[in-house]
This record gives structure tokens, C-alpha cells and sequence, in this order.
């Protein structure tokens, strides 16, 4: 077999021989393609997520499992975890996004937790362009359909819409769960004697290779990727979910293990890695549904199948539960002492490595150059100005990103399992902890145009913003789960602007304390029209510890003060007013806000501050469309209509500006002593109050609330 | 009142009606495998919950309306137990022939979920006997089929017996009926009983409206409350 179709270049090819002393076989060769690609092995990116704090005081299980786990009190832990699945959902919009959301729903039940809630980042080509609304429909469906039939109510998320996400749409799917913190399950638990078991679907074609399909560019030869493309049954995976929850509540199983990418291979592999021990895998005792060679069975990513690990005398127990829920229970292997990974057919030896092998891949070390154009994306146009305010923010809250997306999330079922406290539609969502008055909040964030225009800059101000959402909603951030979508690392500039924007990850995390307990890379998003802006997609898990201290948008009523605190006009560098409303249109252009650390923490102590005391009627912070759209927004969620006035300043940065730690409150006079000594030593402005049916901006023709709700809720999307 | 949830493989509701029903402290809840011959205690209250029974994949409902438990649940009804159908509960119903008419696919084709405002149109059932006539209640819809569908003179026989107990309604004008349906179901139709009065379907979820501090409301409460006046064990809670 030519090692090149296994996706492994001259330089790895020889790093083979020199570990393995010997050329591998064919099957060998494949098994060692797919779990050094990009997919499996993060070669590109190992070295610089290293730069990501990791422990923090509320980390439970850091990297290096299925998910992170964080300590959300009275002995419960949150297992949470975001993932890609781009390339597939660019294929096949309906089974891609629907797997997409089967496997970071098995990543989280492989740590021992219930999944209770997923969350999706969508980014989408404009919806009057090429195939973009077909395969926007078909990604949502997807999303809805499995995730309303497995019974995991889906409560929020991020969609963005720009022309470099058309033919590439990118999916990130999200999911988290509870689990005792006594519970959680570990991958290093397997010992010599445990039985390999499989648990779940046969072992099908679909999906074959999907992991080095996810780590090349997509191309016209795309389309006949679809054998790669998995299928889902969320039925089975109701099943899988309530089966594996039973068996560990009953102490029946050893650890257990989701089969996503590169399927019985890596997880089989990992999990003996992990443990410091040998496997041995038969590959005829493998269920399938149709004859399949070894390496197509390595290989398939079949859905709805978890690898389990049993003690013998266990076995005929597990058998019996899964027979209980009509599922297939094979033993499939033996766990034994030593470092090796075999694979045998009959009796016969066919792989024999080491399984460092498979799981230490070699790391790939791209060359990295800042862009020609960097300085000039970073300028922002001089001599800006605007023809008509009013008409501005009709369009802002009227366009693709800032339009109302019900359309999107009525498909989704927010509510099962009745833990939601605040559903989709906001800037934060928020669920029970069980046998506790604490909320946990999750909020994600994505900021394409800022990154595009100052990758480092705008990954910083995609985190902040983050966390800003979770204290002003009373939460203190617990940790974060990213996802990076960016094109090729082969090519220098993505590699720079790749590199760039973890640096700023790893800065904010690092100043504000946050710690990264799990993520995903998804590499090669492009197609031969270019790649994609730069998308470090974050989401941050926060805890508010009594469900009196959470403060929320949409709650101003007639005769509130409206205070903005932070600085009056941010940046309109790469904003929504300058990529929307501006000339050249839908090219981001100008940096955001630099982030300054010790502003973000004095903004932060105040708004915790704020919660606690329970003395604002809500808060939203300042994001898209700055300030006009905020007050805007705000006015439709809580129909009462708001008069401001800036006084004499920049009207197009006060209405407009975007980034740094800002928000809005909304405050009963009654209370606005309490709430200023609150915000003592922070700048703080009493812009006007909430009155009325329309939006009074001085300086700005009035909008009454209709106006705005047409516009906002223009529909269209899908 | 002791109650019994009928889990289906692909239920997903059953532990949400478990929760709603101990949050009210209505009594023991049994939860019962679809593939068991019997409760394993005599309940007064039978819940088929909502979800995916079976996937639905030959058609909502249609499977687990032949499994082994529904033989149980077609005796309780005859002997004049009380049988709560929710969402696909309601659709298992429907496929039993325990109750008339089918839920068609909702007229957008697309699954909704959303809060809705139902009208009670009938407060003399054990299920709805602490509402106030007429009363306006928002109970959340989450489904893809739920456009209630029966012949037009079925449905004036329907109408004329007192068997329509929710009808989808508008919040402000009291006004119901099919203009108020999220998912076009004729005549505004959000639920229905049997003749005898002792079996509901509904599509709207009570569950989701009765445990304090979540999205969209309690009003689903007065359904638990209403079984539990029918029972006289509801003391004020």
C-alpha cells in the first residue's frame, strides 16, 4: 500500500520505520494514516493549545478524557465539550449536523454524565446566495431531529452569516452534562483481564475514513465523499445513553469509551494508551452489517457505538442490561499487560504496534507568516460617517447575524429534561444544577470579522466577551471549551493567524483566570473559492449560585434608569456597523478594542457585585452593533421603548462601537444610589430611561417599537 | 393517587412527568417498561409521556401502540382508569384507537417548539376540573406531528359530546380555534377525551409547565391538581 493515499507524507513514512524497526503492512499503514491526521492527532496545533491554562480551582477532569469536568457544588460536576463537524455538514447538511450532535453527546456520556444540554454554532453563507439556505435548512433540521429524539433539549448557541462561509458552512455542536464528581469515568482504568466489549450499532461502511475526509480542503471530489459521511439514529443513541448510564450506576463497567472519529480504532487504541496496557481486538467477533475488510472496519465511524471495558465476571450482567434495551453486547477484545495494539483475523496476527504509536503522532510544524494585508485589514477607513442612524440600525438588527433566529431555534426542542431557566434567543442560557439553587450559564461566542482583521486582538475580545456575558448574568466562569476552525495550516498566513489567535485565547484565559478543559480543531476549512475567516468558536460554563443572584435581559419596565457602564463608544474596527453599514461592504476592516486585564477585572468584580445585591432590573452587554443595537434589542424583549441621549460626542462610535468590558442596566430609580456606589470608580453614564413605544435616540430619527420588530423580525433565514 | 408512566424505548418525557408529578407530591409514581404485561401496582393514573417511542419511525406512535404494556393500559381504560396521553402519548393514543383522529405532520413541516395559550374547553374531566371554564392556560408545545386531523362530521360529533378540552386560543381575546393552531390543527384542537371522559391526549406539555423557576410558566399545574380534586386528595397545595 502507498503510504501517501493513507495521508502520510516522506518525513512520517521514515519516523515509521525508525519506531517500528520494520515497514508496516498495509493495515498497519492505514491504522497509523488515520490516527496521525490532523482529525486524530491535532499535529498542527498540539504545541500551541500547550499555551492554554489548564487547572484552575474548579477543574474536576482537565484535558485529556472526552471532556473536561468542572465542580459546580453539592458534589455535582458539569462534563462539557465542543466539537466540529464541518466538513461532513458541507456534504450532507442533515446527517452531518445530526452526527455532529450524536457524537458530542457520547463524548460527554463516556465521562459518566447524563448529557443534559447542547448548544450549536452555526456559520452560514449569506441566505440568498448559491446553496446557502439549502444547506442552512438541512444543518438545522439535522440538529433538530436528533437532538429532539435522543431527548437533549437544545438552549441556545451562535449564527453568523458571511460570504466566506458559503460552500463551507461550519457546524460546532456543544453538549454538556451532570455527573457525580465520585462518577466521573477515566480512560486510564483499563487493566490487564478486563474484556474490550462493544456496545451499540453494527459496524457499517458509512462514515469510512471520515477523520482524514475532516483534514483536507473540500474540493469538487467532495461530493463523492459521501460514502465518508455518517449516518445517525438517535433512537439507538436514546438507548446507548440510558443502557451506559445504567451499567455505571451500577458499578458494571470499568470505563467505557464513544466511538466518534477513526471509531473502534481510536478508541480502542486511546483507551489502552491511556491506561498503560496492551489490547488485542478480533476482528471477526466484530457485529457488522455488511462484509468489510479489517481496515474498512478500523476505519468506519458508524454511529451509536460505545466501547466499553468489563471485568469477566461481569460480563453476563452487561449482556443482560443491553439485551434489556434491545442493543447488540460483543465481547471484542481482551485487555492484557504490555504496550502493545493487535488486531487479529481468525487466529491470525495482522497489526502488532505499539500503541504509542497510534497515540503519540509526530507533531507537523507548519511555517507561519503575518499577511501581506495585515496592516492593511487592521485600518480602519478614514473619514467614516453615516447618511442615516436610524436607517443603520433598522439594517443592523434587520440583517442576517442580527436578525431574530427563532425560525432557527423553534425547531429545537429547549425544554426536555426540565432543567432550562433561560432558553435561546439571549446572550446567556442557563439550566438547574440538580439538588442545588444554583444555575450553571453557558454562553458562546465567535467573532469571524474581528478575527479576520486582528486575529489576536479578536480572539482576545471573542473570550472577554464571553466572560462578561457570565458576570453580568452573576456567574462566575468555571472554564471553557473551544473550537478552532480555521483553513489550511499548510498555508503560512493561516498558520500566523492561526497561531495569533490562541495567543489570545491563551492570554485572556490566562489574566481572567478561566481555565481550557477541552476542545477541538477543525483545520482545512476550504473550498476552491478560499477559506474561511479565522473562527475560534469559545463557550464558556459559569455558575450563579442561587437563582435570586441571575440577572437577565428583557426585564426593563416603564420609568427604569438606563446607565451604560464602561467607556462611551468602543471601537468601530471590524464591528457590524463598519462591515455592514460601511463602504467597502462585507469587508472587515479595523481593530477592535485591545483587551486590558485590569479593566475586564474591575468590570467583572462589579457586575458579580451587582448580582448579588439584586438591585438592577436587568443588563445586557454591549455586542454586535454596540449600544443602538443593545437598547434596541432591549426594547423589543421587554416592549417598553427606550429615550436616550449621548450628550455632545461621536455619535457613530457611541451608537455603533464595538469590544471592550460594557453594558447596559436597567435600574429602578428607587435603587440607582445603590447600583452607582456599586460601580464606584468605573466610568458610568446615566443615558436616559426606559419610556414609552420607540426607540428616542437624540441626534436620531425616532423608531417606533413596530418599526424595529419588522426589521428584526424579518424571518427569511432558512 | 398513585400513578404509573409508561416508558417506551425512545420515551423522552417519562422522567420530566416523574419529576412534575413528585414536585406536586401527587404520591408514588411507577415507572413501567413497555415490554411488561402489567403495572406492578393498580394505578389510578396511567401517563403515556411524549418522545420518540420506537424512534417513530413507521409513524408517531404506531409502533408502541402494538407493545406488549398497551394490552394493560387498554384494560385500566375499560375498567374506567384514568389514561393521560402527552405529545407522543397522545399519538400512541390516537394509533390505539383509544382515541378518534390522527396528528398529521404540523402544516410548516417543521417541528416547533414554543409556548402556546390553550382555552379549556371543558372543566367537567378529572383532568381539568380545578380550571375555570374557559380559562386561558399556557402550556409548551415540542412536536412534528401534531396537527390533529378527523373527518368534519366526526369532528361536530366531537364538539357537540364536549370532548374537545383544549383548544389552541389567543391570550388577550379568549378567542380559539384553528387560526390560533401552531401546527394547523383543525378546528384549533389541542386535546381531546374519549367518551366515557376517563381517557385525555393532549399535545401541549403540563410537565413542562409545573416544577417553579424554568421557562414558560406552571399553568400546567392545574392538570395535577385537577386529578388530584378528582381523586379528593388534593388539599391546597
Amino acid at each position: 500500500m502507498d503510504y501517501k493515499s493513507a495521508g502520510i507524507s516522506d518525513k512520517e513514512y521514515e519516523k515509521i520505520l525508525e519506531l517500528l524497526g520494520r515497514a508496516p503492512n498495509d493495515l498497519e499503514t492505514s491504522l497509523i494514516g488515520v490516527m496521525w491526521s490532523e482529525h486524530c492527532s491535532y499535529k498542527s496545533t498540539r504545541k500551541l493549545l500547550e499555551s492554554f491554562p489548564k487547572s484552575g480551582r474548579h477543574v474536576a477532569q482537565g484535558q485529556g478524557e472526552n471532556a473536561g469536568v468542572v465542580d459546580c457544588g453539592s458534589g455535582w460536576g458539569l462534563a462539557f465539550k465542543v466539537e466540529s463537524h464541518n466538513h461532513p455538514s458541507a456534504v450532507a447538511p442533515y446527517q452531518g449536523a445530526a452526527t455532529g450532535v450524536g457524537g458530542i453527546i457520547r463524548d460527554i456520556l463516556a465521562m459518566g454524565a447524563r448529557p443534559a444540554v447542547s448548544m450549536d454554532g452555526l456559520f452560514f453563507g449569506l441566505p440568498g446566495s448559491g446553496k446557502s439556505r439549502a444547506l442552512a435548512s438541512g444543518i438545522v433540521e439535522g440538529v433538530a431531529g436528533y437532538g429532539n429524539a435522543v431527548g437533549v433539549a437544545t438552549i441556545g448557541g451562535k449564527t453568523f452569516y458571511d460570504p466566506c462561509f458559503e460552500g463551507n458552512p461550519l457546524l460546532n455542536a456543544f453538549n454538556c452534562g451532570f455527573v457525580r464528581l465520585d462518577r466521573i469515568v477515566s480512560s486510564k482504568t483499563a487493566r490487564a483481564g478486563h474484556l474490550a466489549v462493544l456496545l451499540g450499532a453494527k459496524t457499517g461502511r458509512d462514515g469510512i475514513a471520515g477523520a482524514s475526509f475532516a483534514s483536507r480542503e473540500l474540493d469538487q471530489d467532495s461530493r463523492e465523499s459521501r460514502p465518508q459521511i455518517q449516518i445517525g439514529d438517535p433512537f439507538e443513541e436514546k438507548l446507548l445513553i440510558e443502557c451506559c448510564l445504567e451499567l455505571h450506576a451500577k458499578g458494571l463497567i470499568a470505563s467505557m469509551q464513544d466511538m466518534g472519529a477513526a471509531g473502534i480504532l481510536s478508541s480502542s487504541s486511546e483507551i489502552a494508551h491511556k491506561s498503560g496496557v496492551g489490547i488485542e481486538i478480533f476482528c471477526e467477533k466484530i457485529p457488522l452489517r455488511e462484509a468489510m475488510t479489517p481496515q474498512e472496519i478500523f476505519l468506519s465511524e458508524s454511529q451509536e457505538r460505545m466501547l466499553l471495558i468489563v471485568e469477566p465476571e461481569k460480563f453476563d450482567s452487561v449482556k443482560e442490561m443491553a439485551a434489556h434495551y434491545a442493543l447488540e453486547c460483543v465481547v471484542i477484545g481482551n485487555i492484557v499487560e504490555g504496550d502493545r495494539y493487535r488486531v487479529f483475523l481468525n487466529g491470525e496476527l495482522i497489526a502488532d504496534l505499539p500503541h504509542s504509536i497510534l497515540g503519540d503522532a509526530p507533531l507537523a510544524d507548519w511555517p507561519s507568516a503575518e499577511p501581506e494585508d495585515a496592516p492593511g485589514r487592521g485600518a480602519l477607513p478614514q473619514g467614516l460617517k453615516s447618511a442615516d442612524l436610524a436607517g443603520d440600525l433598522l439594517r443592523l438588527i434587520g440583517c442576517e447575524c442580527g436578525r431574530n433566529k427563532s425560525e432557527i431555534w423553534e425547531q429545537y426542542d429547549c425544554q426536555v429534561q426540565l432543567r432550562t431557566v433561560k432558553g435561546p434567543g439571549g446572550q446567556v442560557s442557563a439550566i438547574t444544577v440538580p439538588e442545588s439553587d444554583s444555575l450553571v450559564t453557558l454562553s458562546m461566542e465567535a467573532e469571524p470579522w474581528k478575527c479576520r482583521a486582528n486575529p489576536f486582538l479578536g480572539a482576545a475580545e471573542t473570550m472577554a466577551q464571553s466572560l462578561r456575558i457570565q458576570v453580568v448574568s452573576g456567574a462566575e466562569a468555571l472554564g471553557m471549551t473551544n473550537c478552532l476552525n480555521f483553513p489550511s495550516p499548510e498555508n503560512p498566513e493561516n498558520f500566523f493567524e492561526l497561531s495569533e489567535c490562541v495567543r489570545g485565547l491563551a492570554m485572556v484565559c490566562e489574566q481572567m483566570e478561566c481555565p481550557v478543559v477541552s476542545g477541538n480543531v477543525s483545520l482545512y476549512n476550504e473550498t476552491s473559492k478560499g477559506g474561511i475567516y479565522p473562527v475560534p468558536l469559545v463557550v464558556t460554563v459559569g455558575l450563579v449560585p442561587h437563582f435570586a443572584y441571575f440577572v437577565r435581559c428583557g426585564c426593563a419596565e416603564e420609568g427604569d434608569l438606563v446607565y451604560l457602564v464602561g467607556a462611551n463608544g468602543g471601537s468601530l474596527g471590524a464591528s457590524r456597523w463598519q462591515t455592514i453599514c460601511s463602504s467597502p461592504s462585507m469587508t472587515p476592516l479595523g481593530t477592535t478594542v485591545a483587551f486590558d486585564a485590569r479593566q475586564e477585572k474591575a468590570f467583572a468584580a462589579r457586575a458579580l457585585a451587582t448580582s448579588r445585591k439584586a438591585v438592577v432590573r436587568g443588563a445586557r452587554v454591549i455586542a454586535g452593533g454596540g449600544v443602538a443595537v443593545a437598547l434596541a434589542k432591549e426594547a423589543l424583549a421587554s416592549g417598553v421603548g427606550m429615550r436616550v441621549d449621548f450628550g455632545s460626542c461621536d455619535m457613530l462610535s457611541a451608537l455603533f462601537g464595538e469590544g471592550g468590558p460594557r453594558a447596559l442596566y436597567f435600574v429602578h430609580s428607587e435603587s440607582a444610589d445603590k447600583f452607582l456606589s456599586l460601580w464606584d470608580g468605573y466610568p458610568v453614564v446615566l443615558l436616559g430611561r426606559a419610556e414609552g413605544s420607540s426607540l428616542r435616540i437624540g441626534g436620531m430619527r425616532e423608531i417606533g417599537l413596530d418599526e424595529l420588530r419588522t426589521a428584526h423580525f424579518a424571518g427569511g433565514l432558512l | 393517587m398513585r400513578s404509573a408512566v409508561v416508558v417506551f424505548p425512545g420515551s423522552n418525557c417519562d422522567r420530566d412527568v416523574e419529576k412534575a408529578l413528585l414536585y406536586m407530591e401527587t404520591g408514588p409514581v411507577d415507572m413501567v417498561w413497555h415490554d411488561d404485561a402489567a403495572f406492578p401496582h393498580r394505578p389510578d393514573l396511567v401517563v403515556l409521556p411524549g418522545g420518540f417511542a420506537y424512534g417513530d419511525y413507521l409513524r408517531s406512535g404506531a409502533l408502541a401502540a402494538k407493545s406488549r404494556i398497551m394490552g394493560a393500559v387498554r384494560a385500566h381504560a375499560e375498567e374506567g382508569g384514568l389514561v393521560l396521553g402527552i405529545c407522543n402519548g397522545f399519538q400512541i393514543l390516537a394509533e390505539a384507537g383509544l382515541l378518534p383522529g390522527a396528528l398529521l405532520p404540523n402544516a410548516s413541516l417543521r417541528f416547533i417548539c414554543r409556548p402556546t395559550y390553550l382555552r379549556v374547553e371543558n372543566n367537567d374531566t378529572p383532568f381539568t376540573c380545578s380550571f375555570a371554564d374557559s380559562e386561558i392556560v399556557q402550556f409548551p408545545i415540542a412536536h412534528h406531528e401534531g396537527l390533529y386531523y378527523l373527518p368534519d362530521d366526526e369532528l361536530d360529533r366531537l364538539e357537540r359530546n364536549g370532548r374537545v378540552v383544549f383548544r389552541y386560543a389567543d391570550r388577550e381575546s379568549g378567542d380559539a380555534g384553528e387560526a390560533y393552531s401552531p401546527n394547523g390543527s383543525l378546528r384549533g384542537i389541542a386535546g381531546i377525551i374519549n367518551e366515557r371522559g376517563n381517557v385525555l391526549g393532549l399535545m401541549p406539555h403540563p410537565e413542562r409547565a409545573t416544577v417553579q423557576g424554568l421557562i414558560w410558566g406552571m399553568d400546567g399545574k392545574g392538570v395535577w391538581r385537577s386529578l388530584e380534586e378528582h381523586f379528593g386528595a388534593w388539599e391546597g397545595k
